[in-house]
């Protein structure tokens, strides 16, 4: 009797032992995350101190005179990434109606699968595709055409004006465009799949067309997963590193136009830190890292809640 | 009105094959890029293949080498960082799976875990230099791992919560009915059942870091001759081709060539790897 409550005092210990660790790493986890903010605060802190808030409204980058200022790279960041997402959205809807939509039965699982091997291959090759095969491409063809005639247009054509040189601000943000399709893709498709076969096969019985129900019925039903999708997508975008520093051309100016070099806070980072020296160089540049961090955790919380919210209304639903 | 009728159907029909037409022409858009670099890595890749870059180190420019001490300390920074990276997601993902269906613990972490997912890694590897190379004063291999194992971390952890909870609970009720104390249910039941689907998380966290270049560039550094000592700077597959890529010497950019052909192999096979084992493990339930 008395070991047969021994061992039931055992077990209770042994479970209450196995709940708290995994609660400790459960806990580890989610300190993690305030642990990386601390970490970068605390590093900024002598580039913050040294230029206060001015730091991100400045264009200035002067090793030589330890002038920083963060307005550069924060602007090419937004840039790319939206060059990436005026290119990737529509091309992943469009892959996403595709597959829900167009594509027979037994073409569903290939091109999945292929779409999948995009998000696979590692940032590194598309870096080196983009800096030895699609850039030269891209000066000797595009690049040309697109100076004789957008260049020319009124307001705008300033933004497409520049030498013919491959890399740059535009080809950063279409090879992040190649790089958040799938991301994008498979969200939008994951969230049509939700939609009711009831809702679709209504639309089609009263006579819509294919487009019809996907812009009437499917796109209005899912639209906060799809923007979830989008800002998931966006999340990957500005924090990319390698690809848009084979291609960006790592110069610190400010340029209206397009086709010139630039700067993303992550090629920045790549291409400076190791060889930052002094505490407010490398400092400047944890600055950059923490707003990256900062930005991402905002829109990736975003994308979060907005594919929760949908989640739980389907829950109600079904 | 007739007309009028046709005149608009007309139109809707012509939306609608445009739209569909654009819709298959996206497929063909990203299918072409795929193809594209594929392409690519291959024919350059395999050109500059030789036994020379499994069995040489990593040469200074000009000279005849390979990429073996890169290929080496690619391994042990990914072994590391899996060893250090799985206990500590599977124990997580245990935590939220199973006891986190009260207190705020369970959803703040799914949610933190989340961004981490998708966090930028440059800024892991950022964190990391503070950490562990700013305070002791020197790259090391074990920041390597360490960065790594920051990423492997929200995969395992992704992977392990779905996995469990995919398990349905009649068998824990079960094995709970038996006598078992939850955590013996927990160990040899529930783990058991997820195995495969544990496993597969595994191998893509595994093929997540093993392309990845930017938490290394500033934990692990890089280092022209052998070593394997992850005390110092050590080389990695990926920063090699960094290096060697932006060089304007052409012997290192077709090394790089040859070592992107590498990585890219290993991560894809690695991808498909897992995802036929979850396929082949889904069709068994």
């Amino acid at each position: 009797m008395s070991t047969a409550s021994q061992t039931t005092n055992m077990g209770a210990k042994l479970d209450k032992l196995f709940r708290n660790t995994t609660m400790v790493f459960a806990f580890l986890v989610f300190v993690l995350l305030f642990g990386i903010i601390a970490t970068l605060f605390i590093g900024s802190l002598p580039a913050l101190k040294a230029f206060g808030p001015a730091f991100f409204t400045s264009a200035e980058w002067n090793p030589v005179t330890i002038d920083f200022g963060g307005l550069v790279p924060i602007y090419g960041t937004f840039v790319t990434a939206l060059i990436a997402m005026l290119i990737g959205v529509p091309v992943s809807f469009g892959i996403a109606i595709f597959i829900t939509e167009l594509s027979p039965n037994w073409l569903k699982r290939p091109i999945g699968v292929a779409i999948e091997l995009l998000a696979g291959i590692p940032s590194i090759i598309y870096g080196m595709w983009g800096l030895f095969v699609f850039a030269p491409l891209f000066a000797d063809h595009v690049q040309p055409w697109i100076n004789d005639n957008l260049g020319e247009l009124p307001v705008v054509g300033v933004v497409f004006q520049g030498p013919p040189m491959g890399i740059g601000m535009l080809t950063a943000g279409f090879i992040l465009a190649i790089m958040v399709i799938p991301f994008t893709a498979s969200v939008m498709r994951d969230v049509f799949e939700i939609v009711p076969n009831m809702l679709k096969e209504s639309a089609y019985g009263l006579g819509s067309t294919t487009w019809e129900v996907v812009w009437n019925v499917v796109l209005p039903y899912t639209k906060t997963g799809v923007i979830g999708g989008i800002m998931l997508g966006l999340g990957r975008a500005l924090g990319e590193t390698m690809a848009v520093t084979f291609v960006i051309g790592n110069a610190h100016e400010l340029s209206s136009s397009l086709m010139m070099p630039g700067n993303t806070i992550s090629s920045a980072l790549a291409n400076e830190f190791t060889e930052a020296v002094g505490d407010v160089y490398s400092s400047s540049l944890i600055t950059l890292g923490l707003t990256l961090f900062v930005i991402t955790f905002i829109v990736l919380s975003l994308a979060k809640l907005l594919l929760i919210r949908l989640s739980m209304r389907e829950g109600k639903q079904s | 009105m007739i007309n009028f009728d046709t005149k608009r159907y007309a139109r809707r029909k012509f939306i609608n094959a445009l739209t569909l037409t654009l819709s298959v022409l996206t497929v063909a858009f990203a299918l072409m890029f795929l193809i594209w670099i594929l392409w690519t890595l291959f024919s350059q890749g395999l050109s500059h293949l030789s036994l020379g870059v499994f069995t040489k180190m990593t040469p200074p420019p000009g000279s005849d080498g390979g990429l073996l001490n890169a290929i080496v300390g690619s391994l042990y920074m990914v072994v590391f960082a899996t060893l250090i990276g799985t206990p500590v997601g599977i124990l997580a993902g245990t935590y939220l799976a199973e006891y986190g269906k009260s207190g705020w613990l369970a959803p703040t972490t799914r949610f933190v875990n989340d961004i981490l997912l998708s966090a930028p890694s440059i800024v892991i590897g950022l964190f990391v230099y503070e950490v562990a190379v700013h305070t002791v004063g020197h790259f090391s291999g074990w920041a390597g791992s360490f960065a790594l194992s920051l990423l492997v971390i929200p995969v395992v952890v992704r992977t392990t919560e779905n996995m469990m909870t995919l398990v349905p609970s009649t068998l824990r009720e079960a094995a709970s009915a038996l006598g078992a104390p939850y955590w013996k249910v927990i160990v040899n039941v529930v783990y058991k059942s997820a195995r495969t689907g544990i496993l597969t998380g595994l191998l893509l966290a595994v093929a997540r870091i093993s392309g990845e270049t930017a938490p290394l560039l500033f934990t692990a550094l890089n280092n022209q001759f052998w070593s394997t000592d992850l005390g110092k700077p050590i080389a990695s597959l990926a920063v090699v081709i960094f290096q060697f890529a932006m060089s304007p010497y052409e012997d290192w950019q077709h090394l790089a060539w040859a070592g992107a052909l590498l990585i890219t192999l290993f991560v894809l096979g690695l991808n498909i790897l897992a995802r036929t084992l979850f396929r082949q493990n889904q069709s068994q339930h």
